[in-house]
């Protein structure tokens, strides 16, 4: 059997969904670990320099350029399966039930996804469109200039609709991968009776700690809360 | 003179005999032989495969929606096979005794020889083919005794055994689906036999979805299509299962073998109300720990708990000491009725007895109490541990109890009734299995042949699968291999006009009836009257009675029935007025039978006819014959009678004091 | 258990044809005993109809025990009715109380055409099990039956997903009527078994091809069919279908 017979298949169709989705898994854990030195006493100079180095590392370009390609991928799969699944059952039931079988945001994924994929153009237009194509200040570090990222997350985290945007936005990320984490897992064939306790654990923590600190940014930004880094440094 | 064509010479030879010298068919000419095939339950399921392996064309037919579904699935315990896994004396031979002991000398012996011989090859072939039997650590086949017999020799799937040979069968089934050499028809019922020069050539089968009548040819039909239970209206028998096909085989001319030799199982779920549609069996195994018992005072309303000790009758442990509560089953079933009918009967019904677990789970909890040295506890703690024990035991039982009745059978004893469960009786059928129509077979409990008039526990598997995997494989040869020269028949013939017109003409004149009286209420009429005539004690009186009461029911059905709705759609009602027309001829039939065998045995117990201590008394004089009835027109037959020559077994009378 | 009898109004789908519309018709029915089965209910109601010159509601049933895995309606939004591991035929009318509205569906999924109001035709399943559901043995061919030693466990486990008794709550209750559950039983019931090995590979692949060509959904892992599977049928089994299926589908077999 060939990987396009099997990419055509149910299961196959449901595997590029598990593996860009723990490919988008694995970004945001490097994402939130980048972006969580905004959140130290110390964080804009540590932020800026490794907003730096991701910008313009070739290696993380090439990433980047996979990275939106699996994104895509999720999104255009994920659509296309809700069609289809939908369309699996023309005549609908009268009576739904609802919680007594499923939580809501297993049921709910292209929904919460399609929240966050709103969420998203928003987030890239705000930081990653300048950060690429200019707009950004500038801000020097050892004779060397560097983008002035941080500023610019101060900027747009001082109006409060914003910090709400995120935070709701944090919240359908949360829920999205509540149900995704696990169900990539289930999906591989590695949810296994033996390791189906651990996956489920680790995958309620993720879902819950991540969006919690990416939460955070906006918040601490607001409000101008910081944590006293006491010389800890989180990157480089 | 009725021929069973039992090979001579020694009874252990003769079917190895047989098939060292059974014509074959070559596998071009099986290619151009047709076979229908009607049920598919384990007798019919493991024929289509069998046969559609072996490269003849088969059609197979069921009424349900998957062959998957045939009431086979529904059976329990176990299946019997003489492997001897467990060193504990078992043969082939003591297999062939204690069915021939338990069927009351009235099967075969060159048939139930055989099925016992083939009975090994039933397991190697089901586990072949993935049916999970339960094993031991060692990872090699479990046994459990069952049915009162002394050896382990019982394969089981926990309760789902007829579930999980059902799915082995089915699964081989539509794999010759796949390959072509099975045709399945799902959601047909046959409604009548074709027959061209004196042979059976195909049926007349009804779509039950778009209601229209189809015209099939076959070289051979094979009718696998259970018993007829149902005739009771309350059974264990599932609710679509009918005598349909087998009696309209009957009436085309096939002997219809022993019809009053029916089973009643001792320990199902009462019945609740006139609602009841069906009964439900609680595995007899429920017997080895729980004691049975009635009030001793007639009418008895109060709780079972508020009731002493010492105003309780242990019926079973007081007649029969020697065996208990452990007697077999008609010995069972009979006393309850009888403790019911005298008025000592519980429930809100009256019609049930108890069996109660205080006495088990108090055993077996002061057993846990020594087993781990716990010395001086309570009594709650002791009742604590002896659930535990009875749950790991009987847990999905007493679970099935409670969603049926409501009632938590650890703390109330659990009500039980005797319901019919199993008909020994059926078609006539030779060593060959044929009928004594040529080309026209019955396999499974549509025939009537190796239970003779009592069926032991977990045998009923054994002989469906026996039947179709490992007998009519080899005896269809010797008949087919003189049709290797008939070519297809066309469905023109006159012969398939004539028949389909028959079925129609009869489906027009149910329709055209538009009485005012539904069909199940005829039907839970005749069940009535055969149950309260023709059920656990018959009497000649009664069984007279019956019959009048059952021709006067016939020409009220047949004047009064009402069924809504069109020929040419789905329509159940049409299809049980079929079924329950079928069932009044059947019920009228059994009384005869019942009324015509002057004796008791196994399961015939005619009041008439009993020990100075209310036992049954065989007249092995005059009854050891097989009753094999030929229909002769409205409320008329021939009575042949098929010797029954024990060789080997030495006729005895049973007794469990 | 105290017996006693009450109101009940019904809302049942009735659809004359697979090719018809259907709707939903509302029907009284008083005198329901506590102790009837929720199918002896529909008993009594199609008694009244046909006295009343109606056409009675068609539904599948059979065996009543709860093991043919023929019955088959949707109760108030849940397959098999609101009870955890049990089937239509299995539940009692205790369950409900003096003038509740109980609304009643058949299985709802393109692969399950309605045959006539609570009906469906679920010959889908059978087509699947064709594709690759059984062990290649003819009659005849076996060894001895103790000559394969099965560890105990594996032998646990292929019995657990062999209870499966084909009736498609899995389908009825997926938001995406997908199949995957009763196709996982099958494949782990034969998979984890020595006499399943030689054919794994094809199996799975044969069978996953057919449920994809009869229509059903793809699974999204809402675990919503083992919550209402009757036999209690676990997901896990999805878990091994899926892991049988990317082997099976990607290893090379050399």
């Amino acid at each position: 059997m060939n990987w396009q017979k099997v990419l055509h298949s149910s299961i196959g169709k449901k595997l590029v969904m598990a593996l860009t989705g723990l490919f988008l898994i694995v970004f945001l854990l490097v994402h939130c670990y980048v972006n969580a030195n905004v959140l130290f006493s110390n964080g804009a100079e540590n932020f800026n320099r490794a907003a730096h180095f991701m910008g313009t590392n070739i290696l993380v370009r090439i990433m980047e350029v996979g990275l939106f390609a699996g994104l895509l991928l999720h999104i255009l799969q994920g659509y296309r399966l809700e069609l289809k699944n939908r369309a699996a059952r023309k005549s609908k039931y009268a009576v739904k039930a609802g919680g007594a079988t499923s939580t809501w945001y297993s049921r709910s994924m292209a929904l919460l996804g399609t929240l966050i994929l709103l969420f998203l153009i928003i987030h890239l237009k705000q930081f990653w469109v300048p950060s690429r194509f200019g707009g950004l200040s500038e801000i020097t570090y050892g004779n060397q200039p560097y983008h002035d990222l941080y500023s610019q997350m101060k900027e747009v985290f001082s109006q409060p609709w914003v910090v709400v945007l995120y935070v709701l936005g944090c919240f359908s990320l949360s829920w999205h991968l509540l149900h995704g984490f696990q169900s990539a897992f289930q999906t591989l064939g590695w949810s296994h009776s033996a390791y189906k306790g651990l996956i489920r654990s680790v995958g309620v923590g993720f879902s819950v700690i991540v969006p919690l600190i990416f939460a955070l940014m906006p918040v601490f930004l607001y409000f101008g809360w910081e944590i006293p880094s006491g010389g800890l440094t989180l990157l480089f | 003179m009725l021929d069973a064509k039992i090979p001579s010479g020694p009874l252990e030879n003769k079917w190895n005999d047989y098939k060292g010298h059974v014509r074959l068919v070559n596998p071009a000419n099986k290619r151009k032989l047709e076979i229908i095939i009607v049920g598919t339950g384990l007798a019919g399921a493991s024929a289509a495969a069998s046969l559609g392996e072996m490269g003849y064309k088969v059609k197979a037919f069921c009424f349900q929606d998957s062959p998957r579904r045939a009431h086979s699935i529904a059976a329990q315990g176990g299946i019997n096979a003489a492997k001897n896994y467990q060193n504990d004396g078992d043969s082939v031979f003591r297999l062939f005794y204690d069915t021939i002991k338990g069927g009351d000398y009235r099967a075969r012996e060159g048939n139930v020889h055989r099925l016992a011989e083939v009975s090994t090859s039933i397991i190697d072939q089901c586990v072949a083919q993935g049916v999970p039997f339960a094993r031991e650590y060692g990872g090699l086949l479990s046994n459990r005794s069952f049915g009162g017999t002394q050896v382990q020799r019982t394969f089981y799937a926990a309760g789902q055994t007829g579930q999980q040979l059902l799915i082995g069968a089915y699964q081989a089934l539509e794999r010759q689906v796949a390959l072509g050499t099975v045709e399945m028809h799902t959601r047909h019922e046959m409604l009548e036999i074709v027959m061209i020069d004196g042979k059976a050539r195909g049926i007349i089968a009804r779509n039950l979805v778009t209601g229209e009548l189809e015209r099939h040819f076959g070289h051979a039909v094979l009718l696998c299509t259970g018993g007829y239970g149902n005739v009771f209206y309350l059974s264990t028998n599932a609710m679509g299962s009918n005598v349909t096909a087998a009696w309209k085989a009957h009436k085309k001319g096939a002997y219809f073998g022993n019809p009053c030799f029916t089973q009643i199982h001792p320990t199902c779920i009462p019945v609740s109300g006139d609602h009841q549609s069906k009964l439900t069996l609680m595995s007899e195994s429920l017997r080895n720990d729980g004691r049975i018992w009635v009030p001793k005072k007639q009418g008895d309303t109060r709780k079972p708990y508020d009731i002493p000790e010492e105003e309780r009758d242990y019926y079973l442990e007081r007649r029969y000491p020697a065996f208990g509560n452990l007697v077999p089953r008609d010995v069972a079933s009979r006393a309850a009725k009888e403790r019911c009918d005298a008025g000592y009967g519980v429930g809100t019904s009256r019609q049930a007895v108890y069996l109660d677990y205080a006495y088990a789970i108090e055993r077996y909890g002061k057993a846990e109490v020594n087993k781990h040295n716990l010395g001086h506890v309570d009594a709650a703690t002791i009742n604590r541990l002896g659930r535990e024990v009875v749950k790991e035991k009987y847990g999905n039982l007493f679970d099935m109890y409670e969603k049926i009745t409501g009632e938590n059978p650890y703390e109330v004893p659990m009500r039980i009734y005797p319901a019919v469960h199993y008909t020994m009786g059926g078609l006539w059928v030779d060593y060959e299995l044929m009928t004594n129509i040529p080309g026209l077979y019955a396999l499974g409990e549509a025939n009537f042949s190796d239970h003779g008039a009592n069926r032991l526990g977990a045998s009923a598997l054994m002989q469906g699968l026996a039947d179709g995997y490992f007998v009519v494989p080899y005896t269809i040869g010797n008949y087919l291999a003189d049709e290797i020269r008939t070519n297809a028949i066309s469905t023109d013939h006159p012969a398939f006009v004539e028949a389909e017109k028959h079925a129609d003409d009869r489906i027009r004149t149910f329709m055209n009836i538009q009485g005012s009286q539904t069909v199940e209420s005829f039907h839970k009429r005749l069940g009535k009257i055969i149950w309260d005539k023709c059920g656990m004690a018959r009497n000649e009186q009664g069984l007279k009675q019956a019959i009048e009461e059952i021709r006067a029911l016939k020409k009220e059905f047949w004047s009064d029935v009402r069924i809504p709705g069109n020929i040419n759609e789905m329509n159940p009602e049409l299809d049980k007025a079929g079924r329950v027309a079928d069932f009044i001829e059947l019920g009228e039939l059994m009384c005869l039978d019942a009324l015509e065998r002057n004796e008791s045995c196994g399961g015939h117990f005619r009041e008439e006819y009993q020990t100075p201590d209310g036992e049954a008394l065989r007249d092995d004089a005059h009854f050891m014959h097989v009753a094999a009835w030929e229909y002769k027109g409205d409320s008329s037959w021939t009575l042949h009678k098929e010797p029954l020559i024990y060789d080997v077994m030495k006729p005895s009378q049973r007794s469990y004091k | 258990m105290q017996h006693s009898t009450m109101n009940l109004t019904l809302k049942v789908w009735r659809q004359r044809n697979s090719k018809a519309s259907g709707g939903f018709e509302t029907y009284p029915v008083p005198g329901i005993s506590t102790e009837m089965s929720f199918l002896e209910m529909f008993d009594v109601l199609n008694e009244r109809l046909i006295a009343e010159g109606r056409d009675p509601i068609a539904f599948d049933h059979d065996c009543r025990e709860g093991i043919c895995g023929m019955c088959s309606m949707v109760i108030n939004g849940r397959p098999h009715g609101p009870w955890k591991g049990t089937t239509v035929c299995q539940l009692h009318m205790r369950e409900y109380k003096n003038g509740d509205t109980i609304t009643v569906e058949p299985w709802r999924a393109n692969a399950f055409p309605v045959v006539r109001d609570l009906m469906v035709d679920r010959s889908a399943f059978d087509r699947i099990i064709q594709a690759g559901g059984y062990i290649s043995v003819n009659t005849g061919n076996a060894v001895d039956g103790n000559a394969i030693p099965i560890e105990k466990d594996h032998a646990d486990s292929a019995f657990a997903a062999a209870a499966c008794i084909g009736c498609g709550a899995c389908v009825a209750a997926c938001k995406n009527s997908s199949a995957m559950l009763f196709l996982s039983a099958k494949v782990s019931h034969l998979t984890l078994l020595p006499q399943g090995q030689p054919e794994k590979r094809q199996r799975v692949v044969e069978m996953i091809d057919q449920m994809d060509k009869e229509g059903f959904g793809s699974c999204t892992n809402t675990y919503a069919c083992e919550a209402e599977c009757p036999k209690e049928i676990s997901v896990t089994n999805i878990a091994r279908l899926n892991r049988e299926f990317l082997s099976a589908a990607l290893g090379s077999g050399d």
